[in-house]
């Protein structure tokens, strides 16, 4: 047992160095800037409920969509050797679909709101599937087939609520776009840890996760081993598609309403890069979960830090691009075999004898 | 004699986390030599290469050229200082065509024209007796043929010393004397070759001196012509022979003791004429022929490995449907495929998981083995098979080629299937894992377990086989058995009415 703790040390530190680096640096720097940056209070919103608040609170939470959605990216990128490029056009679909199937009832209800939801993720797995059966049995490459999805995704959601951009009043949709009565953690963030539980039973229950690292991998291999390597593809971006309602809902129930045009914009080149900061390889096979949400927050803790700043929202793209260039250049195999082999000398020089430094 | 000293190692030390792969190694080629580097499983001859080639660097040592110290930072620099090696394993892009392989990276105007590279490769082509066009795509070409490109660039590259790791292992006789001839060749032209084979005979028939490597330490350096074979064994195994003399008499094999297990009639591949194949409970039968005659390709007919056509299949006398493999696996068959890289190991996986993946896969999707049950199943067979691996959690693309091997083997004894199909189980490894194998075949027979096994080796096949189906052309041309298993009947069946 104490082997595998330290077997789990070495292995589980080793993929995940550079993100939990990242958080560590990010925390430091914000801690100099403003001693104050990560103090949290309790407040009152406008339900009356005590609620927790604060910079951390925020990033935290606005992290939500997006390290769903990273879960599921990993997932794909380890599988396919490639990513989904859709899932933000796919997000305002599903969006659209709950909030479709939530305007036709006539009064909201947990079971309305669970019923829209499980519409929005049939529509978000069907889509996934189209993608997957594109990719697995058709052999386009993932970002290739995706593009079909991504350029005509937000035109599909446009048409679900016949170009109107509907709001949702609901005091259980706001609930659970923000804080349900009586729990000072936002709901967003309750959501992606049960997500994320979810996602650790799937691989204790399944032997998904050594299927999908084979397949990605080794492809010949794994099929010469017995496994529907078409199938473990495509229930990679079925499964994607889950995580793809699930944010957009999370999306539509922040707001109140669906707007097909903004609903988690961009977030698709973000959640590939949440993959990547992870640790995680973009061209496939072995992967961790955990790294993805931990770049997932790496990413919005950096956002929030620049909008501290007073940085322009306009600027700061360009600042999150320098500082994710530098991040993944620092994981990158080659910087880590140089710094491996600089760490070795070091050791080596230590253990020779001290005159080596004058030769 | 030109013994003038080419290249010379010493010294050299070499160590990976948790194992000590070269320890004072020493090694000299001398210009105008075919020297054979020889070695166990494990030996150090791949990483003593890798340093020369520069892709690893060595923690201590020294390395000298034409008397000139030097150091190997890359693959690059090696080639600058006149070092070329062909691999094992093909290295060379197989979507390039075969004058883009023979050029690629190295000649340093882009600007020169297509043509000319082709008409150049051509010529090289032609002087060498390659039968390939320039402009042909690399991958068209059989594996033979890709192999012996990735020699003609080396020979291209004015190279000073030739390193050949195993490449034999995928040529057939005639292109082995192709080969050979070549090698005298570049030898009587100064070159110094550095030739890595697991074939005995090759190494008495072309090389000048032996170096053999045993457990990452240099054992010694002998003239071919006095070192005689059996000493070379010994030497390279550090053990007495005994082991192999008493395999080679396995003369009481019984052929067909138990009941029929598998039967097939009229079975087809898109890759295969329709043929008929039976196998016996505890029969080894082997499948031979030369290469592309349709040995491997029968077997993946069988296991359902490429889309299966026409042909009734029956296990047990009850009639099964296999059409790909999960079903071969249900059925009780195994399959250790040809290409160990390309169709066996998961290389980023640790040797636990690649040790406990077919069974994974019959238990199905919802049936995950445990870590602890994984764990007792990886450490029985990392025992059973003594495979050399620092821990079960290794990565198995970090072992050797023959501890590659038996974790594919571990992999499928582990299903416990009733028929194990090994295609070229023992290429390139070493002479002790090549026994233990071939042991491990007869053990498994005396279990009850009806093995199909296929080598390039006659010898190993007539000594593990009680049959042996003969194929030409992809044609079943014959079955061998009883008095008829010899090295003679088989060559004369493989070459039938031609000649």
């Amino acid at each position: 047992m104490k082997e595998n703790k330290k077997r789990f040390l070495k292995g589980g530190l080793g993929q995940l160095t550079i993100p939990v680096i990242a958080v560590a640096l990010l925390v430091i720097f914000n801690l100099i800037r403003d001693p104050g940056f990560f103090s949290i209070s309790i407040t009152h919103n406008n339900y009356g409920n005590a609620v927790l608040a604060g910079n951390l609170i925020s990033i935290i939470n606005g992290a939500s969509e997006l390290a769903i959605l990273a879960i599921g990216m990993t997932l794909v990128t380890a599988a396919t050797k490639g990513q989904d490029i859709s899932v933000g056009a796919a997000a305002a679909i599903a969006g659209s679909v709950f909030v479709k199937v939530l305007k036709s009832a006539s009064s909201i209800s947990v079971g309305t709101v669970i019923l829209a939801f499980l519409c929005a993720a049939v529509v978000a797995m069907l889509f996934g599937a189209f993608n997957g059966t594109l990719v697995a049995v058709f052999g386009i490459q993932p970002m290739i087939a995706t593009l079909i999805l991504y350029t005509c995704g937000r035109s599909i959601a446009y048409w679900i609520n016949g170009g109107a951009t509907p709001t949702v009043e609901s005091p259980i949709i706001s609930a659970i776009g923000s804080f349900a009565p009586g729990i000072p953690i936002p709901m967003p963030v309750i959501i992606v840890i049960v997500v994320t539980i979810l996602f650790k039973l799937l691989f204790h229950f399944t032997s998904l996760e050594i299927l999908t690292q084979s397949v990605g991998i080794n492809q010949s291999a794994a099929r010469l081993n017995g496994i529907n390597t078409t199938f473990i593809k495509l229930l990679s971006f079925i499964l994607l598609g889950v995580c793809v309602a699930v944010s957009g809902c999370i999306g539509v129930s922040r707001l109140g309403l669906i707007n097909h045009e903004t609903l988690l914009l961009d977030v698709e080149m973000d959640a590939i890069l949440a993959v990547a900061i992870g640790g995680n390889s973009l061209g496939g096979g072995k992967f961790k979960i955990s790294g993805s949400i931990i770049g997932a927050y790496v990413i919005q803790m950096l956002t929030i830090t620049l909008y501290a700043m007073k940085v322009s929202s306009t600027d700061v793209k360009a600042y999150k691009a320098i500082v994710i260039v530098l991040l993944v250049v620092i994981g990158s195999p080659v910087v880590k075999q140089r710094f491996q082999k600089f760490m070795g000398n070091l050791k080596k020089g230590k253990s020779e004898t001290k005159g080596v430094e004058g030769a | 004699m030109q013994d003038e000293c080419l290249l010379k190692l010493r010294g050299i030390e070499k160590s990976f986390p948790g194992v000590r792969a070269l320890h004072n190694v020493d090694f000299t080629l001398r210009k105008g030599e075919i020297h054979a580097l020889m070695g166990e499983n494990g030996a150090g001859k791949s990483t003593l290469i890798k340093i020369l080639t520069g892709v690893y660097q060595m923690d201590a040592g020294s390395i000298t050229i034409e008397g000139e110290s030097v150091n190997i930072h890359s693959p690059q620099d090696a080639q600058n200082k006149g070092i070329s090696t062909v691999y094992q394993e093909i290295t060379l892009c197989p979507n390039l065509t075969v004058a883009e392989n023979m050029y690629i990276g190295r000649e340093k105007s882009s600007w020169v024209k297509q043509k000319e590279y082709e008409t150049k490769a051509d010529e090289i082509l032609k002087s060498l007796g390659i039968p390939a066009r320039s402009s042909q795509q690399l991958g068209s070409c059989s594996l033979a043929v890709q192999q012996m490109v990735a020699i003609a660039r080396a020979v291209d590259m004015n190279c000073k010393v030739l390193i050949l790791d195993e490449p034999t292992s995928s040529l057939d006789d005639k292109e082995v004397n192709m080969l050979f001839s070549l090698m005298r060749d570049l030898k009587s032209k100064g070159v110094g070759i550095i030739f890595v084979t697991h074939f005995l005979e090759q190494v008495y028939e072309v090389s000048d001196r032996i170096t053999v490597l045993r457990n990452g330490e240099f054992v010694g350096e002998y003239l071919t012509k006095e070192l005689p074979q059996v000493q070379l064994v010994a030497k390279m195994m550090g053990k007495e022979l005994d082991e192999l003399n008493s395999l080679s008499d396995a003369e009481d094999r019984e052929e067909g003791v138990g009941e029929v297990l598998y039967e097939a009639e009229g079975l087809s591949s898109t890759e295969t004429n329709p043929f008929d194949f039976k196998i016996r409970r505890g029969e080894v039968n082997g499948f031979t022929g030369l290469l592309g005659s349709g040995r491997s390709e029968s077997v993946r007919a069988i296991f359902g490995a490429d889309k299966v056509n026409s042909g009734k299949v029956k296990i047990n006398g009850k009639p099964v449907k296999i059409t790909k493999p999960i079903d071969a696996m249900k059925n009780g068959i195994g399959y250790l495929a040809e290409d160990r890289k390309r169709d066996g190991i998961i290389p980023d996986l640790s040797v636990r998981e690649n040790i406990i993946l077919a069974l994974q896969v019959m238990n199905g999707f919802f049936k995950p083995i445990s870590r602890s049950e994984s764990e007792a199943f990886a450490d029985e067979y990392i025992k059973a098979l003594n495979i050399k691996t620092a821990s079960a959690e290794t990565p198995v693309g970090s072992l050797s080629g023959g501890n590659q091997q038996k974790v594919i083997l571990a992999r499928w004894l582990l299903t416990h299937p009733d028929y194990l199909i090994l295609d070229e189980p023992t290429r390139g490894i070493d002479v002790g894992t090549k026994l233990e194998i071939q042991k491990l075949v007869l053990k498994l027979a005396k279990e009850d377990v009806s093995v199909t096994f296929i080598s390039s080796e006659v010898e190993e096949m007539l000594r593990t086989c009680s049959r042996l189906i003969v194929m030409r052309d992809r044609h079943i041309v014959g079955e061998l058995k009883g008095a008829d298993l010899n090295q003679a009947q088989v060559m004369k069946t493989i070459a039938g009415g031609e000649a």
